[in-house]
């Protein structure tokens, strides 16, 4: 094991040199991780959120769009729809989301209190819902049916109790129920 | 040299009381959220319990093993004796005065905000002046594990700092920088709120805050473990350290990258934009570095103690390593769990695969597998090691420490692995009941059944592991010998200044962070209308 003898110093070049080859391989893994995400970000539009936008909690019941007549679905004029909701301790405005299968859809939501979170189960939509913030997320659903949505984030003693439901329907059938105006959910059906 | 053992025992024994209790509210927890447990009437009390279990196993237990370790460290490596030993108890109390500060209001439900904070929830003041003190404490370890690294050098000029000294400084330091983050969001924002002086609160800023400390904490909590890994195990097991140049590498890494990547734990969140959520992203690839260069220099020096004791082939080695061991044992187990945490960990960190598991039963079953599993088995691993030249006396029960570790090994297993399936199936996290008689839960019913048996195998090898601790306090004197670290193939004769001293790094620390948390820290603070009421927990 010394470092005097000619044994020694060649031992330590070779260990040097797997050393330095392994150190490649995992900067190679690791640069090539980094590239794949950034791809995957661009190409399929799999982003987190660009823009920050806020809102002021102790006003949105009052003005402005999550008043309590604009919450729900909305069949926009490009055949897009737009989801407003809300968060508070402890229950989602509307607690039943309806909204049409193979539609591109915008949910936008906030809370009016502490920090709660959406998340659809057997999806991958998932934000966090912080009061004085805006989030927006894009969906798409391919599949009807019901889906849970409960809040992901502690937000006190009731957490457990704030479920909410996602239901998709039939693309026709949306857009006859939109026929009237106004914002479609599905709460009491 | 160990001179100061009273010193040291008493940071490993209120860390492993603490983490007797907690993991008993834990196990609690498993139970009364699963099918198996009955509805919990008040669910308040469930949120009780998780406060007081996060706090304990986050901030209190790893802090305390860390810094009982610092001190044997800084005894044993540099031989010499502690200086500061009045400071270090002094640390030590301000701990035990902390803990029970928060402690008391969780119990009475007037803080059952998590360890996390989450506001705008706030609890009750004492709460986080208790968590403020506990860390105060261990800054004076920060400081004292710097002054003892300073005298030692004085001593010896230009000598290679040794290599358990080198890691565990580099840790301290880390953690120093990185609790800044949430001491920031306590002093300015949560304290002067649940003291009365203001009512309210950026949630958005708070969570950039606590996002700083939240993921470099995690290699905080890793230090320990590393440190066994490089300087206890192959000395243990009769080998070798492969690589001590590539040990100093992996450690100034972690201090390096650790910091400025904690935005990866807020993907999901609506006040930052996407830029910065990419930097850290690509920044906690970075951080995989260090652990790959680790499992290699490992897997090496371990196959150097086979080699030594006969073992032959490409992989025949394996069967040659001694493993009745308890160490040898230990560090496979860590391995496997690193290596299944460690991949669940790259999913976490892709923003892409993160929106299928954020917030899920997932996450918990993530960090349990790395932080109770990999790096809590070598905790226990450390005091069986250390135990000996503590109390003077030899630790007997070396069958029952093996049982002991396999139990811990199969527990994690058996809790962890359901629990990451239900994340998967959007399980989310931190409730006090489930409704298993919906049919859309009820196939979560069986992996939850699972995870709550494995909580109580953990339960019984974390009171074995007590037990064995006591047994060896009243086990017949044995001389131990002087504690010894393990040794390089080639020891270091010379090390380059980069690499025997700290100061660069912390620099780039602190430098990366900056420019990572900077603008997105003064973009929110800056913005006005963004403050919201406060919601007071306990006041309902």
């Amino acid at each position: 094991m010394s470092t005097s003898d000619t044994h020694g110093s060649a031992s330590a070049e070779v260990a040097a040199r797997v050393e330095r080859r392994w150190a490649t391989i995992a900067v190679v893994i690791i640069v090539v991780m980094a590239l794949l995400a950034a791809f995957a970000g661009i190409h399929r539009a799999t982003m987190p959120q660009p823009r920050v936008e806020t809102t002021d909690p102790s006003r949105i019941h009052l003005s402005g769009e999550f008043v309590e007549s604009n919450l729900g679905s909305v069949l926009e004029a490009n055949g897009a729809v737009t989801v407003r909701a809300i968060g508070q301790q402890y229950s989602f405005t509307p607690a039943c989301i309806v909204v049409p299968a193979d539609t591109p859809i915008t949910l936008r939501a906030t809370s009016a209190d502490v920090v709660h979170g959406i998340l659809i189960q057997g999806t991958n939509i998932n934000t966090m819902l912080v009061p004085g913030y805006i989030s927006e997320q894009l969906m798409r659903f391919t599949k009807t049916g019901d889906y849970l949505m409960p809040c992901q984030e502690f937000c006190s003693f009731g957490h457990e109790g704030m479920w909410g439901k996602v239901k998709v329907i039939d693309k026709a059938d949306f857009a006859n129920r939109a026929k009237g105006g106004g914002r479609l959910s599905c709460v009491g059906q | 040299m160990l001179v100061n053992r009273k010193l040291i025992l008493a940071h490993f024994w209120l860390a492993f009381a603490v983490f007797g209790i907690a993991l008993t509210l834990g196990a609690w927890q498993m139970f009364i959220r699963s099918p198996i447990g009955t509805w919990l009437s008040n669910p308040e009390l469930y949120y009780r319990s998780l406060t007081a279990h996060g706090t304990v196993m986050g901030y209190v237990f790893p802090t305390l093993v860390a810094m009982g370790f610092g001190y044997a460290i800084s005894e044993t490596a540099l031989q010499q004796r502690l200086v500061g030993v009045r400071w270090a108890w002094t640390g030590f109390w301000l701990i035990v005065i902390g803990s029970i500060m928060a402690v008391i209001p969780i119990a009475l439900g007037r803080a059952s905000v998590l360890y996390t904070f989450y506001p705008p929830l706030i609890g009750n003041v004492f709460y986080y002046l208790g968590v403020v003190l506990v860390v105060v404490g261990s800054w004076i370890w920060v400081a004292l594990m710097s002054v003892n690294l300073r005298v030692w050098r004085k001593a010896n000029p230009g000598a290679p700092v040794p290599l358990a000294m080198f890691a565990n400084v580099a840790g301290s330091y880390l953690w120093a920088w990185t609790a800044v983050g949430a001491a920031l969001e306590l002093l300015l924002q949560i304290i002067p709120v649940a003291a009365g002086l203001k009512n309210t609160i950026d949630a958005g800023l708070a969570r950039i805050f606590f996002s700083w400390t939240l993921h470099a904490i995690v290699y905080f909590w890793l230090m320990p473990t590393y440190i066994a890994y490089y300087t206890i195990v192959p000395r243990a097991i009769g080998g070798r350290v492969y690589s001590d140049s590539m040990a100093r590498i992996s450690f100034i890494l972690f201090l390096v990258v650790a910091m400025p990547i904690g935005m990866h734990h807020t993907f999901a969140d609506p006040q930052v934009g996407a830029g910065f959520k990419f930097i850290h992203s690509a920044f906690t690839a970075l951080v995989a570095l260090p652990t790959l260069l680790t499992v290699f220099t490992i897997c090496a020096s371990v196959e150097i103690a086979a080699r030594l004791r006969g073992g032959r082939g490409m992989f025949g080695w394996i069967r040659a390593l001694p493993w009745d061991n308890p160490m040898m044992l230990a560090l496979a187990f860590s391995f496997v769990m690193l290596g299944f945490g460690g991949a669940g960990g790259l999913i976490n960190m892709s923003y892409q695969l993160d929106a299928s598991i954020h917030n899920t039963q997932w996450i918990t079953g993530h960090f349990h597998l790395i932080f109770g599993g990999a790096i809590v088995i070598m905790y226990f691993a450390i005091a069986y090691d250390l135990w000996p030249h503590l109390t003077g006396r030899e630790l007997m029960d070396i069958r029952l420490i093996r049982t002991q570790l396999w139990l811990w090994f199969i527990g994690m297993i058996v809790t962890t692995f359901p629990w990451h399936w239900v994340g998967i199936l959007g399980m989310p996290r931190r409730m006090a009941y489930f409704d298993f008689a919906d049919p859309a839960i009820a196939p979560q019913a069986l992996s939850v059944t699972f995870s709550a048996i494995g909580g109580f195998v953990l339960l019984a090898s974390g009171i074995m592991f007590i037990v064995i601790l006591a047994r060896g306090m009243r086990a017949p004197l044995a001389d131990a010998g002087p504690y010894r670290f393990a040794l390089a193939v080639h020891e270091p004769k010379t090390v380059p200044v980069a690499l025997n001293t700290h100061a660069l790094w912390v620099a780039l620390m602190i430098g990366l962070t900056l420019t990572n948390y900077g603008y997105p820290i003064l973009n929110l603070a800056l913005s006005s209308g963004t403050s919201v009421p406060a919601v007071y927990v306990g006041a309902q």
